[in-house]
């Protein structure tokens, strides 16, 4: 697959794989919520997360970025293992947004973009008190840094305004914004359109190439389906905390299981899919070549 | 405010005529009261200070002056030579109203404690019952007045000079006026006085005054502190060697420093800590156990400075011993670990006594007979005598507390302004987005629990050598939770808020002493009504405002608007 892929974008070269999650299994008592999920994501890649509501999307992003700590399953990052703990995670170099938006509500644009910045400077109680150059010169750097992903996003001129007063759109932009401001190699982003109209959309996509143009890679969860097979370089579906199946947008689009997981086929809905069989085995190779 | 504000839009458009008589009746109101002040008030001497002499106001009756002169200038920006100027600015017609009934309360009160205090309202002199007619007048015509659409008070510009006149003058004021009230030995004369000031402040309030001192105060931070800093230095100067008062300003200072440490843990970091009185106890046990009291239990009696160290980090330790697990659960939970923690900590105390435990505090009896401090040749318990005024041994005291306050405020307002006091926002804000940005939650609680209970302790070492004595009963729950309410009371995460809050939580049960019954009650129902009408207390932090009104829109934007100002 990462044949065809090059050979589909040969103006942009897919590297390494940055994230490799195998066998994520997430249970809550009697319920799976995410079951045996396989995951990799290379560096310079955007990937798409969808299926039906319930599906386990955002629990496996949950599981991915240490927000819950996986029943089963391991998580590697740039080749080392990931532990489940939000810090470790951002710090490895994996930062996410929220599907419902979890701003500073009451902080400004440019301090919530400055304590994403947090894990990336040092600055302690002592220095903040003594005030010393090096306090100067971090604060400056971090208000620079903040201004600059501020109107990365586009929202250069707002960086005074309370997160609670910005639109709706602006705050997902702000959200991906703070994001951006842990320096990640990987971002996660948790339907960055939900609710948008077609022109937000649109910026949204824009801005999400530009992301991966600038060195990173994307996972996105979205139910816009024009939206991600327009974005995405593969995109893996999830039913019912499984993976259906894994592909290119044509792939999975062309996919019959995928248009009866949506809109179902019309007889008893636990029919319609054998899940287990019909998952794609593996989807890598390289995968495989990294379990074995 | 802003709802009353809007009924001059509506006037404005209709213009109703002006009520003729309204003007000169305030006039004539003003006239009345300043004459009143000029004659006899009382005929019992010994009442309220001496309101007796005709033609040489007493202390209660300058006041009433300085309100009429002050009632006079508002109404001349009403109507006459300053309509032009300050006019457009002042919401005038609004404070008079508060003059009006402020003043009239204020004589009416007088009248109440002349006839109380002596046989009965026979004792009322003419002068008096001249300058409560002045009031009511005053009021009348506040009433008649009409309210007017207003420039925002907020945007007026003045000179920057202007501006630091302002603030120099209202510090001496400040200064003046507490001076002042201190001085009132009777607690009739306090009330009335304490009236006077909360009328004033009202006319501020209302005037829009207040609200455009503090944008002046935001613009020249530095000049406000320097200024605060230099009154309250010179205070001791006013009190001409009196040792009440200044036993009085001690006992305040220890009791805000204490609070603006506890403000780190509350207002900044957002936990609740309920006993917090313990780390004040545990760096005052600490300095008791090394001073040179026959009492001390250990032989160690090591130069203050180490002692404070000492005092400060045995606090911060007991602060990361108690919050290492209690700080992983959160809200009420960390409430009710703190409170125990505190009782746990007096009963310690109470127990180390020898028979229950090794022989470290002396048990309930505490360890008493603690030296005046001594740093290098220095002896705090000497008075001393600068440019021919008497400086006792609370004056000296007063000073290294002030050093202590100056220093935790410091600390204060550096962490809130970095990368940490930003990290405790974030956690305040939204606790699980917070982690999921990289933001070391536990570490950031714990920080805040381990600086707050290290600047307590170093209070609390200062606080062993002024009290002479420590024992176990300093240090009850009830002492932290009047921390907490001068927090609550004078606003979550400010500077200025929380030293007014515990102004007035310890200033005014010791001038009201007769009070002392009544003063639990009191305090709770200050804060239930601070709950219910002014839950972000007197000073507010911009963001506890936007925190206690999340739905309040017009209140967002307003905030909004200045910080784009400020960016600027």
């Amino acid at each position: 697959m990462t044949i065809t892929e090059a050979a589909a974008n040969p103006a942009r070269a897919i590297g390494q794989p940055v994230l490799e999650a195998s066998g994520v299994t997430m249970r809550f008592g009697g319920l799976l919520a995410v079951s045996d999920v396989n995951l990799t994501v290379r560096e310079g890649e955007i990937v798409g997360l969808i299926g039906p509501n319930g599906a386990g999307k955002t629990t496996f992003f949950n599981c991915l970025t240490g927000l819950y700590k996986p029943t089963s399953g391991q998580v590697r990052f740039a080749g080392a293992p990931l532990a489940p703990k939000p810090r470790a995670v951002v710090r490895a170099g994996m930062a996410r947004t929220f599907q419902n938006i979890r701003l500073f509500a009451n902080m400004t644009a440019l301090e919530n973009v400055m304590v994403g910045r947090y894990c990336r400077t040092s600055s302690g109680a002592i220095t903040s008190i003594l005030r010393g150059p090096k306090f100067r010169r971090e604060e400056a750097a971090t208000r620079a840094r903040a201004q600059e992903l501020l109107e990365f996003v586009g929202l250069g001129r707002s960086a005074e305004h309370l997160a609670r007063n910005m639109p709706y759109g602006d705050q997902r932009r702000l959200e991906i914004a703070r994001a951006l401001a842990t320096d990640p190699k990987l971002i996660l982003l948790d339907e960055p359109t939900a609710g948008m109209n077609p022109q937000e959309t649109k910026q949204a996509s824009d801005l999400i190439f530009k992301i991966r143009d600038s060195g990173l890679s994307v996972v996105v969860i979205e139910h816009d389906m024009r939206f991600i097979f327009n974005l995405c370089d593969r995109v893996l579906c999830l039913v019912r905390g499984e993976a259906l199946i894994e592909g290119t947008p044509g792939e999975v689009q062309s996919d019959p299981r995928v248009i009866e997981a949506y809109i179902g086929t019309g007889e008893d809905d636990d029919e319609d899919v054998d899940v287990t069989e019909a998952r794609v085995q593996d989807t890598t190779v390289a995968d495989e070549e990294g379990k074995a | 405010m802003s709802e009353v504000k809007t009924q001059p839009a509506d006037s404005v458009v209709a213009q109703p005529a002006e009520n003729r008589v309204a003007w000169p009746l305030g006039i004539a109101g003003v006239v009345l009261l300043i004459a009143g002040s000029f004659l006899s008030w009382s005929y019992d001497r010994k009442i309220l200070g001496d309101l007796s002499i005709i033609g040489n106001p007493g202390g209660l009756q300058r006041l009433t002056i300085i309100g009429a002169v002050l009632s006079l200038v508002l109404l001349l920006a009403v109507k006459g030579p300053l309509t032009s100027k300050i006019g457009p600015w002042l919401d005038a017609a609004l404070g008079l109203r508060a003059f009006g009934a402020g003043l009239t309360l204020y004589m009416v009160l007088i009248l109440v404690a002349i006839g109380t205090e002596s046989d009965g309202l026979i004792n009322v002199d003419p002068g008096a019952y001249i300058s409560l007619a002045g009031a009511i007048l005053l009021l009348v015509s506040s009433r008649l007045l009409p309210l007017r659409q207003l420039n925002d008070l907020s945007k007026a510009r003045v000179a920057g000079w202007a501006e630091i006149l302002a603030i120099a003058v209202t510090m001496a004021a400040i200064l003046f006026g507490a001076a002042y009230a201190l001085g009132l030995t009777d607690a009739w004369s306090f009330i009335v006085c304490l009236v006077f000031f909360a009328t004033v402040v009202t006319v501020m309030f209302r005037t829009g005054t207040l609200s455009w001192f503090g944008h002046v105060a935001q613009r020249h931070k530095k000049v406000l502190t320097l200024a605060a800093f230099v009154v309250a230095f010179f205070f001791p100067f006013t009190q001409n060697g009196s040792d009440a008062n200044m036993s009085i300003a001690t006992q305040v200072l220890i009791f805000a420093a204490t609070a603006m440490g506890l403000n780190i843990v509350v207002g900044l970091a957002g936990l609740l800590d309920l006993g917090y009185i313990a780390f004040l106890g545990s760096g005052a046990y600490v300095a008791a156990m090394l001073s040179e009291s026959a009492f001390a239990t250990i032989n160690w009696h090591p130069p203050f400075p180490i002692v404070v160290l000492l005092g400060a980090c045995t606090a911060a330790t007991l602060g990361l011993i108690i919050g290492s697990p209690t700080l992983r659960v959160s809200g009420d939970y960390l409430a009710i670990v703190t409170l125990g923690f505190g009782e746990i900590f007096r009963l310690t105390m109470f127990n180390l006594d020898g028979t229950n435990g090794p022989l470290l505090t002396n048990g309930p009896n505490g360890i008493p007979g603690i030296p005046e401090l001594q740093i290098g040749g220095f002896n705090f318990g000497d008075p001393h005598t600068i440019a021919g005024i008497e400086l006792g041994r609370f004056s000296n005291y007063y000073f290294l507390l002030l050093l202590l306050i100056g220093f935790v405020i410091l600390v204060f307002s550096r962490l809130n302004d970095s990368r940490i006091g930003r990290g405790w926002v974030a956690i305040r804000e939204d606790e699980k987005a917070a982690e999921a940005m990289g933001v070391n939650v536990f570490g950031l609680k714990i920080l805040a629990f381990a600086i707050g209970a290290f600047l307590a302790g170093l209070a609390g070492t200062i606080k062993a050598h002024q009290d002479v004595a420590v024992s176990p009963d300093q240090y009850i729950f009830l002492e932290s939770a009047f921390l907490l309410a001068a927090i609550v009371l004078g606003g979550m995460g400010t500077i200025a808020g929380v030293l007014l809050g515990a102004t007035i939580l310890k200033l005014l049960p010791e001038k009201l002493r007769f009070f002392s019954e009544y003063r639990l009650l009191m305090f709770g129902l200050l804060l239930v009504l601070m709950m219910r009408f002014r839950p972000e207390g007197l000073v507010a932090s911009r963001r506890r405002q936007l925190e206690f009104h999340e739905e309040d829109e017009e209140l967002a934007v307003a905030i909004e608007s200045e910080l784009v100002e400020e960016a600027r």
